[in-house]
């Protein structure tokens, strides 16, 4: 810092702790009520220290309390959330780095055109044309399966940039030295350009997995078959019980348990995270 | 735009590179979109045997429509609350990181991992927190005379929602604003410490002008956040009620077009979305170009 004063330092420090436990607020009540039962939750306001049923609430959550609202098991669920954020994220990674390689290394007619259908998917975000894109998914044959719950997700215009911003940095010469020793144009993208991007895949792979991991109106759409209910639907069937109270024991149980792979990502990688967040978006 | 001085010449592979992109976008992309506006100016009978086109029609009867324009004023409501809430306290975080050298990497742990907090579950914990019966808040808002209930109060629903929304953006905005200020260069602060001017003065008069491409880029970021990406949220929590209290443009072509099944209606929603979406994009993308200026 510039100058030492060491009040405004103590305030600064206090003013982060006090914005970190207002931040904190409502996941620590979540992790809070997942340790009480039922009963207590319902008595008033809830307690703020952890009760005594956290191995019950838990167990429960992740053995079969999802059933009573007609929903398949947790582990199911959350398994069907890992498997369409892996999905979205390789799919989204390996069409873009493809479409990049093409972009950046290659010149052949309509290329430009074929950039400015990519881009216009930054303009068209699912919630503006819900209807029409569950019409076609539906003409597909492709409801409540999933190719329909990942494909209609995977093009995306960001990675495609972000790709073609980095292969402009690439030397040229690295090519030139490339096609000298004979490498094609396969070759010299297996062999020198997708090492070379390891660092971008890395963080473009934190940025998407968070991103296919949430995704929630989509999945809400295209699925009404149960197998295919992700953690997010799941969460949103318990608390919208027709009858009756809601169990927020299981709920708030279930909700750290969601909540939990992607923080568990941003914070062991926090480094690819911010670099991710910060190239994508510009 | 530019590719590489070298570059390879088969003729095939490129197109064969891009397909699989391109495909997914003119199928489930482009033609959904080129349907959404044919349909926002046709009109179906009520068995689906025939399809009239009607102009503008629905254009005309939505602009006229005191429910959309009711929609269209909260949503601008939510998205200026959303924006300016979660990049005040953004803004806040980050130059108070930017003091503490030395502690800010631990700060920044605490502060950025809501953004890994699927919007679903974020409304689903800060209505659990704000429930009148079982949440921490309404008891104690009632000790200040505030009979907390969202599910009958629409201001209250309104505030729950902006709240949800903004908390998930706070890390977002911190990351970007934290960039930003690092990015500010040290001989200028110090400089005008020399000329005695305090931390304070050094924010508002160094800091904060330079920041202003970072603020605006957020700007834009955060308004389409809060339009477009705020359905979960909604879903999860208030479903858009009470009463229409808090039902979004995003909110209300779903309930339009799936709850309502009123296509016409629902297509025409979706086509001046898009506007809205290309009008963000556009000023963003002229913006991004001018940032290198500085």
């Amino acid at each position: 810092m510039v100058e030492n004063r060491p009040f405004l330092t103590f305030l600064t420090h206090a003013f982060l702790l006090l914005g970190f436990a207002v931040v904190a607020l409502p996941v620590y009540v979540a992790v809070i009520a997942s340790t009480h039962d039922l009963q207590t939750l319902l008595t008033g306001s809830v307690p703020l220290l952890p009760g005594s049923h956290f191995i019950e609430n838990y167990s429960q959550i992740l053995t079969g309390a999802s059933a009573a609202n007609g929903l398949p098991n947790y582990s199911h669920m959350a398994m069907n959330s890992l498997i369409m954020a892996l999905a979205i994220m390789a799919g989204k990674i390996a069409i873009s780095i493809l479409s990049a390689f093409a972009i950046v290394y290659f010149r052949f007619p309509f290329r430009v055109l074929a950039f400015w259908i990519i881009f216009v998917t930054l303009m068209l975000p699912v919630e503006v044309r819900i209807l029409p894109t569950y019409k076609i998914v539906a003409d597909l044959g492709m409801l409540n399966s999933w190719a329909g719950l990942t494909i209609p997700l995977i093009a995306s215009a960001t990675a495609t940039f972000l790709f073609r911003q980095f292969f402009m940095t690439v030397p040229d010469e690295i090519l030139e030295a490339a096609r000298v020793d004979g490498a094609g144009p396969m070759k010299f993208f297996r062999d020198i350009l997708l090492p070379l991007s390891r660092t971008n895949i890395g963080a473009l792979c934190v940025i998407l997995f968070i991103y296919g991991w949430v995704q929630y109106l989509w999945p809400l759409l295209v699925t009404t078959d149960t197998g295919y209910y992700t953690l997010m639907m799941g969460m949103k069937r318990m608390v919208t019980a027709q009858d009756g109270t809601i169990p927020w024991n299981f709920v708030m149980a279930g909700a750290v348990l969601a909540m939990l792979p992607p923080i568990l990502v941003v914070v062991f990688m926090q480094r690819l995270f911010i670099r991710g967040l910060t190239e994508t978006e510009k | 735009m530019d590719t590489k001085r070298t570059t390879f010449n088969n003729r095939l592979l490129p197109y064969l590179l891009l397909a699989p992109q391109l495909i997914i976008t003119l199928v489930f992309f482009i033609w959904p979109a080129a349907q959404a506006f044919k349909s926002s100016v046709e009109r179906e009978d009520p068995f689906g045997f025939s399809t009239v086109f009607v102009g503008l029609d629905h254009y005309r009867r939505l602009l006229t429509d005191p429910n959309y324009l009711d929609a269209l004023w909260r949503t601008g409501i939510f998205a200026v609350a959303v924006t300016v809430l979660s990049m005040g306290l953004g803004l806040a975080f980050a130059a108070a990181v930017d003091r503490v050298t030395r502690s800010s990497r631990i700060y920044t742990t605490f502060l950025v991992w809501p953004y890994a907090v699927a919007p679903v579950i974020a409304g689903v914990l800060w209505w659990f927190l704000f429930n009148s019966s079982t949440g921490i808040l309404p008891f104690y808002l009632s000790k200040f005379g505030i009979r907390w209930d969202h599910d009958l109060n629409g201001t209250h629903a309104m505030i729950l929602i902006i709240i949800a929304a903004a908390w998930k953006q706070i890390s977002y905005n911190f990351l970007f604003f934290l960039a930003g200020l690092q990015s500010v260069p040290h001989a200028l602060m110090e400089a005008a410490a020399i000329d005695g001017s305090g931390p304070v003065k050094r924010f508002f008069t160094i800091a904060l002008p330079l920041l202003s491409p970072t603020t605006f880029f957020l700007f834009i970021i955060n308004v389409n956040y809060a339009m477009f990406d705020t359905f979960p949220i909604i879903d999860a929590t208030t479903t858009g009620g009470p009463a229409q209290s808090t039902t979004t443009l995003v909110y209300k072509v779903y309930q339009d077009g799936f709850v309502g099944l009123n296509l016409g209606s629902s297509s025409a929603q979706s086509v001046l979305l898009m506007l809205i979406v290309m009008v963000l994009t556009f000023v963003q993308f002229r913006y991004v170009e001018r940032r290198v200026q500085y």
